[in-house]
């Protein structure tokens, strides 16, 4: 019993990763119709900035909390600058564009983000610190659930509640609505949409830049590779909750998380990607909007 | 009010608008007829920036807008109802209504206009929390023309308003647009097939073909016009 519980958590603590990572995927194509395959990038860089600004900044002897939220705040504030600039410089000039475009452009920039990562810093894996300490309080549930586990999931339900209500009440969220429903008519009500476009790469880049610090700090290390299987696994998640859908990919991730832990639990750990991808092939295949997604009917 | 000035828009390579002329004085009603393809759609889309054009001027009240955004558009008091209605299917009437009035931050103005726009056209009340995708056609147009006004438009663009409808509801919208026309003093370019009707409402008109401004007269001589009347209202 105590296996299934600590699976059960495990599940829970990959399906928040992906969660964060999967929001960015599903709100920028809801919003351009685009699949940003360089979204896993700016999730890697977010691990990236969090291990530079942390180790400074615990070499310059900042307390433990100060250290974390700081480097939550540089991460996510550098990975959207990332994200910002990608969009303008990669997918804004296409908007217009064949659909194959930006997509070739969104994939060439992928690449262009991991070469230069592997380049800028290093092809090896390096070791990150662990940043969220053993609480004393959780010793009687440790084997079934971690500290950093614990702590992983409360932010990601912070955050997940603060997107929701941003979304729903602010200004920003309804022209985020507005201009994911009917873009020229979000024109013509007097949005800017340009400017919805680059605040919602920033919102998606912060979210990943977030999930990125904090699994990292879980694991313990990081490379320039790890954006590809994250990102994938992400998108698949988007894709299993119906793409464009944020409750969509939230539930996505938590399912493809729970399936990976126990999967991995009672079967083996050499089919962790197998199964994860014959939940995308399934779907694919019986239910292609995905489980919250909308079958597309054109409406006249 | 408005004036377009030799306006040539294109799709790609393909020309839509061949040197556009026209005049809209404040106040009036104006109407664009002309067939299927003509340009009239186009040319409110070039008036509110979603498809520029490439020459040619458009100044509103004297200034030079074919430059400025769409949003920019639409701040400066020109919104337009667009051909098909395009309500925002996931949200309620009420947030429909609530985007129209996205430039503005006058609360107690925002809830007088809601106040009227509900007073016009009562079913969008009683459906304000249904989603505007759950309306039928007539009640989508009103849904859209009410959200335009919303935006307090100086001059209010509408394409084709009487698309799809009953000529009940039809007769109660142009009612509606003559209404608004005298109450708000909103200047209207009105587009339409329903080339009778239009004439009927409008001060002026402007037939459209093939991307061409072929004839402008007042509208009680278009009406009489011969081939105006053998070409658009089937006398
Ligand atoms: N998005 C587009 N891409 C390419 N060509 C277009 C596009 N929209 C319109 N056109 C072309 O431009 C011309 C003018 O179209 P427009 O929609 O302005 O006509 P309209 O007078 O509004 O017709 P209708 O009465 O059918 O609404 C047509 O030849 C049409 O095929
Ligand atoms: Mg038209």
């Amino acid at each position: 019993m105590d296996y299934f519980v600590e699976l059960f958590f495990s599940g829970l603590t990959r399906g928040s990763i992906y969660a964060l990572i999967a929001l960015g995927y599903t709100m920028v194509y809801g919003i351009i119709g685009l699949i940003n395959f360089a979204h896993g990038e700016i999730y890697m860089i977010g691990a990236f900035t969090a291990l530079i600004v942390s180790t400074v900044l615990s070499i310059m002897g900042f307390p433990l909390p100060a250290i974390i939220i700081l480097t939550a705040l540089a991460a996510a504030i550098w990975a959207s600058a990332y994200g910002y600039t990608v969009e303008k410089l990669a997918y804004r000039p296409l908007r217009n564009a064949p659909r194959l475009s930006p997509l070739i452009s969104a994939i060439g920039m992928s690449m262009f983000l991991q070469n230069y990562v592997l380049l800028a810093q290093t092809p090896d894996f390096l070791p990150f610190p662990a940043l969220i300490p053993d609480f004393a309080f959780m010793e009687r549930f440790a084997g079934v659930i971690g500290s950093s586990d614990l702590v992983i999931l409360i932010t990601t339900t912070v955050i997940m509640i603060l997107l929701t209500l941003l979304i729903k009440f602010t200004r920003t969220g309804k022209a985020m609505r507005a201009t994911a429903q009917d873009r020229t008519m979000a024109m013509l009500v007097g949005i800017n949409v340009d400017h919805v476009i680059s605040v919602t790469f920033i919102l998606g880049s912060a979210l990943a830049a977030i999930g990125g610090m904090l699994i990292a700090s879980h694991i313990g290390q990081i490379n320039f590779y790890i954006g590809f299987i994250a990102g994938i696994k992400a998108f698949t998640a988007a894709v299993l909750g119906g793409i464009g859908s944020i409750p969509g990919a939230v539930l996505g991730s938590f399912i493809l998380g729970l399936t990976e832990s126990f999967a991995t639990g009672y079967v083996s750990s050499d089919y962790e990607d197998v199964f994860a991808f014959s939940l995308l092939v399934l779907i694919l295949i019986f239910r292609p909007s995905g489980l919250l997604g909308k079958a597309t009917i054109e409406k006249v | 009010m408005l004036e377009l000035r030799e306006v040539c828009t294109y799709y790609g390579n393909i020309q839509a608008l061949r040197d556009i002329s026209l005049r809209v004085e404040e106040g009036e009603i104006i109407t664009l007829i002309g067939a299927n393809g003509a340009g009239k759609s186009t040319t409110l889309m070039s008036i509110s920036g979603i498809v520029p054009p490439k020459r040619g001027e458009i100044l509103f009240r004297g200034r030079p807008i074919h430059e400025l955004s769409a949003d920019r558009i639409v701040a400066l008091g020109i919104c337009q109802v667009p051909e098909g209605r395009h309500i925002f299917p996931d949200l309620t009437v009420a947030e429909n209504l609530d985007m129209g009035a996205f430039l503005r931050r006058d609360r107690k103005g925002i809830a007088r206009d809601l106040d009227y726009v509900y007073s016009l056209f009562p079913i969008l009340r009683e459906r304000r929390n249904q989603p505007g995708g759950n309306l039928s056609g007539g009640e989508q147009q009103m849904l859209a023309i009410s959200r335009a006004l919303m935006a307090r438009p100086q001059l209010l663009l509408l394409d084709e308003p009487s698309m799809g409808l009953a000529p009940l509801v039809t007769r109660q919208i142009f009612e509606i647009i003559r209404q608004i026309n005298r109450e708000q003093n909103t200047t209207i370019f009105l587009v339409e097939q329903n080339a009778n009707l239009a004439l009927k409402v409008a001060d002026r008109g402007y037939v459209l073909e093939t991307g061409r401004i072929t004839m402008h007269d007042r509208a009680g001589a278009l009406r009489a016009n011969r081939d105006v009347q053998r070409a658009y209202l089937g006398i």
